[in-house]
This record gives structure tokens, sequence and C-alpha cells, in this order.
């Protein structure tokens, strides 16, 4: 079984952001990483390809040259090879263009699985796979927390829902992406980060895979939520009492 | 036209209240687009739900009903979500942020070639277009943007919408669609957390709790609090990962996003990514044997006390 994993090159969320004076994000002073979702979703391909369910894993990812960093991350976790898809500006292309640029991609590379990360954590779409999925048309099981391919060319996975979890059935080739509680991502060692340097790393464009992509969501601008304060310290569970019937008034 | 679709959810024969703010964003949408607001029910034996719908604040409804929606699957429901959009001529289709319409609405829109927002938490007008606010960056960025497609793709925040006052109930029509039963795809099973307690997301209430409780046990005096208060219990995600509380419990970035009147923060320390699912809270207490813990930056009453003396004590106080 060929697994394609995809990796984004994410803002760092941990710092607080700026904005400049034209209500644009500040970027200048913000790290990149690895989506920690995507980690989750390579550890679950790694892991297949460790107990010989998987003959290949390739890591694929749509952005910058810089990108190269976070894909050897990956790499390092695992795998055999990436594939950047080069665009200069990832910030301004939708959900739907990088769908579409990544469903190129498997029709090239005609994997059984691809695994993504359900959400990207700095621009947080949770959009890319289920878009894949259908543009590929093929089956998609989402939030997965738990992947079991069975022997039939399907895979059993069970998915993290709304009221509790639900269990659906996919045939292969299929679209799965990762929750956290599918795994526990490892740290990638020091012969695993040596190893990854020299993993083949073919840099394609969408041009080169036929794809020209027209954005249909366009940002305007951010804005910075309303900060909410801290408030008081009380003393005793007494005061507390007493200042949310009394003060607060949200208890009677 | 222009018109708005909202994709109605519904459990067991009910129309589930989760779709009501996105009607409220519906409305609001609908003072910028004019149209009508049509409520479309995906099911099967679902007549009750459409007529529910019908007097949930929309102008139509629309029921296609067949065995093939008799379980959720989003391969089913996106072709009928996009075939229903183009043949009422709709520009916005719409359905809640929940894990259902997060599933197959991004589906839906890459077969309609339709942009997508997630998580609106606002709609306004920006040279003449439909504008959307949703918030990014773990709830600490506000992105704003516009769509230029001929359909735009909106998953609603619950939190952010009011639902509509009800009206007199609406028309309901009935289509059949034709759409065969996927065959890549089965749904086998769907195992609820059951409960008497409200939704975490429409809880006037919530005492969640953190990794500090140590045990599932720990997790009972913040059930007797929140039964006391007709509240509901949630749960950080150490919490959830260490199998205190169910998934279902889990509030944050990658969990429910909930904004009750008063939020109990019991032994969670305030990870920014816990933060961006109950910062929307009208009043927040913490409960934290840390006195430095960054949760106290934004909660309202802060008392630093041991979670296992201070619960019992609180409970007994508001007996
Ligand atoms: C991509 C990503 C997504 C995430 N999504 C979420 C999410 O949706 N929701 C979420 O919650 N987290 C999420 N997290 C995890 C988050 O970063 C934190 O790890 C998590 O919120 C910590 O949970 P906690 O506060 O219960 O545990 P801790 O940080 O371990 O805090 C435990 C707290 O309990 C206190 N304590 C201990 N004993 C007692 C006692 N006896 N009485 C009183 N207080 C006590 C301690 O002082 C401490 O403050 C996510 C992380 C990542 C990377
Ligand atoms: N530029 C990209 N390159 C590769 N994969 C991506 C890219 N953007 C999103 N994805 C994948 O899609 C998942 C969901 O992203 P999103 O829909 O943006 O929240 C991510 O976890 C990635 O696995």
């Amino acid at each position: 079984m060929k697994i394609l994993a995809t990796v984004k090159r994410v803002f760092d969320t941990d710092g607080k952001p700026k904005l400049t004076a034209d209500a644009k994000l500040d970027v200048s002073s913000i790290d990149c990483k690895l989506n920690p979702f995507d980690e989750y979703g390579v550890e679950e391909a790694v892991r297949l390809q460790e107990k010989g369910i998987a003959t290949e894993v390739v890591i694929c990812c749509v952005g910058p040259e810089e990108a190269q960093k976070e894909m050897r991350t990956a790499l390092a976790m695992g795998g055999d090879r990436g594939l950047l898809v080069k665009v200069n500006d990832t910030e301004s292309l939708d959900t739907l263009s990088i769908a579409k640029i990544l469903a190129a991609v498997v029709k090239k590379e005609k994997p059984d699985l691809v695994i993504l990360g359900k959400l990207s954590t700095d621009s947080e779409n949770n959009q890319v796979g289920q878009m894949l999925a259908e543009l590929t048309g093929l089956p998609q099981a989402t939030f997965a927390f738990k992947l079991t391919p069975d022997a039939g060319g399907w895979a059993i996975v069970g998915r993290e829902v709304d009221g509790g979890t639900s269990d659906v059935k996919v045939k292969l080739p299929a679209i799965i992406t990762a929750d956290l509680r599918l795994n526990e991502p490892r740290y990638a060692s020091l012969p695993g980060i040596m190893k990854a340097k020299k993993k083949p790393l073919e840099i394609t464009t969408p041009e080169a895979l036929g794809v020209s992509v027209k954005p249909a969501i366009v940002g305007i601008g951010y804005e910075l939520p309303p900060a909410r304060k801290a408030g008081i310290k009380v003393a005793s569970v007494a005061e507390l009492v007493d200042k949310l019937r009394n003060e607060a008034k949200v208890i009677s | 036209m222009s018109n708005i679709l909202v994709v109605a959810e519904h459990l067991e024969g009910k129309l589930r209240k989760a779709t009501l703010p996105t009607i409220g964003f519906a409305k609001k949408a609908q003072a910028l687009t004019g149209g009508k607001i049509i409520g479309l029910v995906l099911g099967h034996n679902a007549a009750s739900v459409a007529a529910e719908l019908a007097t949930a604040g929309v102008d139509h409804v629309i029921l296609v009903d067949s065995a093939i929606y008799a379980d959720y699957l989003a391969e089913a429901y996106a072709p009928a979500v996009a075939e229903i959009a183009k043949v009422k001529g709709a520009s916005i289709v719409a359905a809640p942020a929940s894990t259902t319409g997060k599933d197959f609405l991004p589906r839906a829109a890459a077969r309609m070639d339709a942009g997508m927002i997630s998580d609106a938490i606002e709609v306004f007008s920006h040279n003449g277009a439909v504008a959307y606010k949703r918030p990014v960056w773990a709830g600490n960025l506000i992105a704003r943007e516009t769509s230029t497609s001929a359909i735009t793709a909106v998953t609603v925040r619950m939190t952010n919408f009011d639902a509509p006052a009800a009206g007199a109930a609406a028309p309901i029509e009935t289509i059949s669609l034709g759409f065969a039963a996927p065959d890549d795809t089965q749904f086998l099973s769907f195992d609820r957390v059951k409960s008497s307690r409200p939704e975490l997301t429409d809880a006037a209430a919530i005492v969640a709790g953190g990794r500090g409780l140590k045990s599932a046990e720990a997790f009972k005096m913040l059930e007797e609090l929140a039964d006391l208060i007709g509240g509901a219990v949630g749960a950080s995600r150490a919490a959830v990962d260490s199998g205190y509380a169910p998934n279902d419990w889990q509030i944050g970035q990658t969990g429910k996003i909930v904004a009750p009147g008063i939020y109990f923060a019991v032994a969670i320390s305030g990870a920014i990514q816990h933060l961006a699912g109950m910062k929307g809270s009208k009043v927040i207490v913490t409960i934290n044997k840390d006195g430095e813990a960054p949760i106290y930056q934004i909660s309202d009453y802060g008392l630093v006390a041991d979670a296992f003396k201070a619960v019992p004590e609180l409970t007994a106080a508001l007996k």
C-alpha cells in the first residue's frame, strides 16, 4: 500500500499576533513550523510502514521553497521521499486551490491512502481533506482517532464526532484526516534527522501538474479579538459564592 | 436569484439546536443579499424534522426523504446539497460548524466549485460584497474574508448568532433526487455519550475539569456541581487524553466552542488551545492550586485552592 501524507508549513501560533497599520498580519517576527495535526498524519503513515502494511510513504507539501524545512522534519520521522509543489505565496491560496493542487498530485502518485491533518492550526479551515476527497471522487473519513486497514481493500476508521464517536468503513483508495488522539507522534531521532537529509525531495509546480488556480476566498484584513481582562482573586469559597450571587448575578 | 440554503442538523427525529444559530446567521446575511432562506432536511422518515424547521425562522423548507440519508455520510450529503443549491439558486450554503457540518460542507463546496468560510462569527458588507469574520490562530486573531465564487459555503459558529424568533410555519416542499447510495463507504456505528445534562454548546453553565483532577472518579464532583446548577460538564484535552472524560466533553480548538453564562475551570492551566474554546463565556471562574496559572489572566474570579477541597465546599454552599 502506498500512502501520501500531506504537511503544511504553518505559522507558530503560540506567539501573540501583531497587525500592521493596514490591518495585515505582521509576519516579520513569527516562526513557522510543521502543522501539529500533520505530525499525527505522518506518524500514522510511518507506523503503517513499520507494520509492513505500507510499502511507500510520500510526504507532500504545497508551499514555498522554505517549506523544505518542515518536509525534512516530517521525513525525519520516517517516510521515503518528499514532493514539494512550489508556490510563492501560499497565504493567498484558498483551501479549494490547495485541494485542486493536491488532487493533481493524487492523480499522478495514485496512493492507496491519503492522510491529511484535520486542521491547519494557523488558518483553521478544516476543509482541505474533505475537498480533496470530492475532487478525487474518493470516500473520506475525517477526524480519525483510530485507523485499521483490513485485508479486503477497505479501512475501518473511528471518528471523533459531536456526541461521541462513530465508526465508518471506507474503500481504498480513501482520504483520511487525522485528529489528535490517533497516535502519539514521535520525536525525530538523530539518525532519523541524518537520514532525512539524504531522502529524495522533488520540487514541482502547479503548472507542471497542469493546474491553474484562482482563489475564490480573498482576505481583506485582520483584527484582534476583544481582550479579556484579568478579574480578581477571591480568598475563600464563601467570598466566591457571594460574588457570583451578588456581583456577577450568575447564580441564584 | 440569491437565496440562502441552510442545511439542518437533526438526530432521532428532532432538529438539533445547533441549526438555530445558523438560521440566525442566514437572517443577517439575508439583510445583505435579499432572497429567501431555504431550510434543507436530508433524512429518512424525517417529516417531523421538516415540520420543526418550518417554524424556526426559514421562508421555505425542502425535505429530501430517502433511506440513503438514514445514517449520516458526507458522500451522500454532498451531492444532494450541491444539487439543491443549484436548482434553488442559492448564493450562500450554510451549515452549523459542528463535526457534521465540517465534514460534508467542504465536500459539497468542492462539488459546487465554491469558496468556503469556516466558523463564521459575523457577516457584513464590504464594498458592496458580502464579507465574513472568522477566528483563526486559536482565537487570537480574527480574519475578514470575502468570496468571489457564485456560491459560498459557510459553517457557522454556534455561539455568535441568536436563534430567530419562531414564526408562522413556512411551506414544506418534498423533493426526491434519485442519487444512489455511495458504494465505497459504509456507516458502521455511532457510540453516543448518553447524558441527561444540557449539551455543552447550549448550556447556560459549564463546569470543566483538567488534568489536575487526576482521575475519572474526581470528575464526579464536577458532575454533582453541574447538576446542582443545571449545567454541563466539560474537560480539557489533557483530561480527555488521560481517560478522565469522554472526547465529546473536550472544549477548545479541537473540541467544542462554548459561551455559557458561567464557566468554571477546575484544575485547568489555560493553554491557548483551551482558551480558544471558552474565551467567549460571560463569567469565568477559575479554581486552581497554582496562582500563576495562565487561566487567571482571563478569569473574572479566581480562587487559588485545591480542587478536591474547594469544589465540594462550593457545591455545599450552593445547595
Ligand atoms: C494542535 C493542538 C490542539 C489542541 N487542542 C486543545 C483543545 O481543543 N482543548 C484543550 O483543552 N487543549 C488542547 N490542546 C492541549 C493544550 O495545549 C494543553 O496541553 C491542555 O489544554 C492542558 O490541559 P490541562 O490544563 O488540563 O492540563 P495542565 O496544563 O497539565 O494543567 C493542569 C492544571 O491543574 C492544576 N492542578 C493540579 N492539581 C490541582 C488540584 N488538586 N487542585 C487545583 N488545581 C490543580 C495545575 O496547577 C495546572 O494548572 C491542544 C494542543 C495542540 C498542540
Ligand atoms: N499548503 C498545504 N500543503 C499540504 N497540505 C496542506 C496544505 N494546506 C492544508 N493541507 C492539509 O490539509 C489539512 C487541513 O488543512 P485546512 O483545511 O487548511 O485546515 C492540513 O492538516 C494538511 O494536511
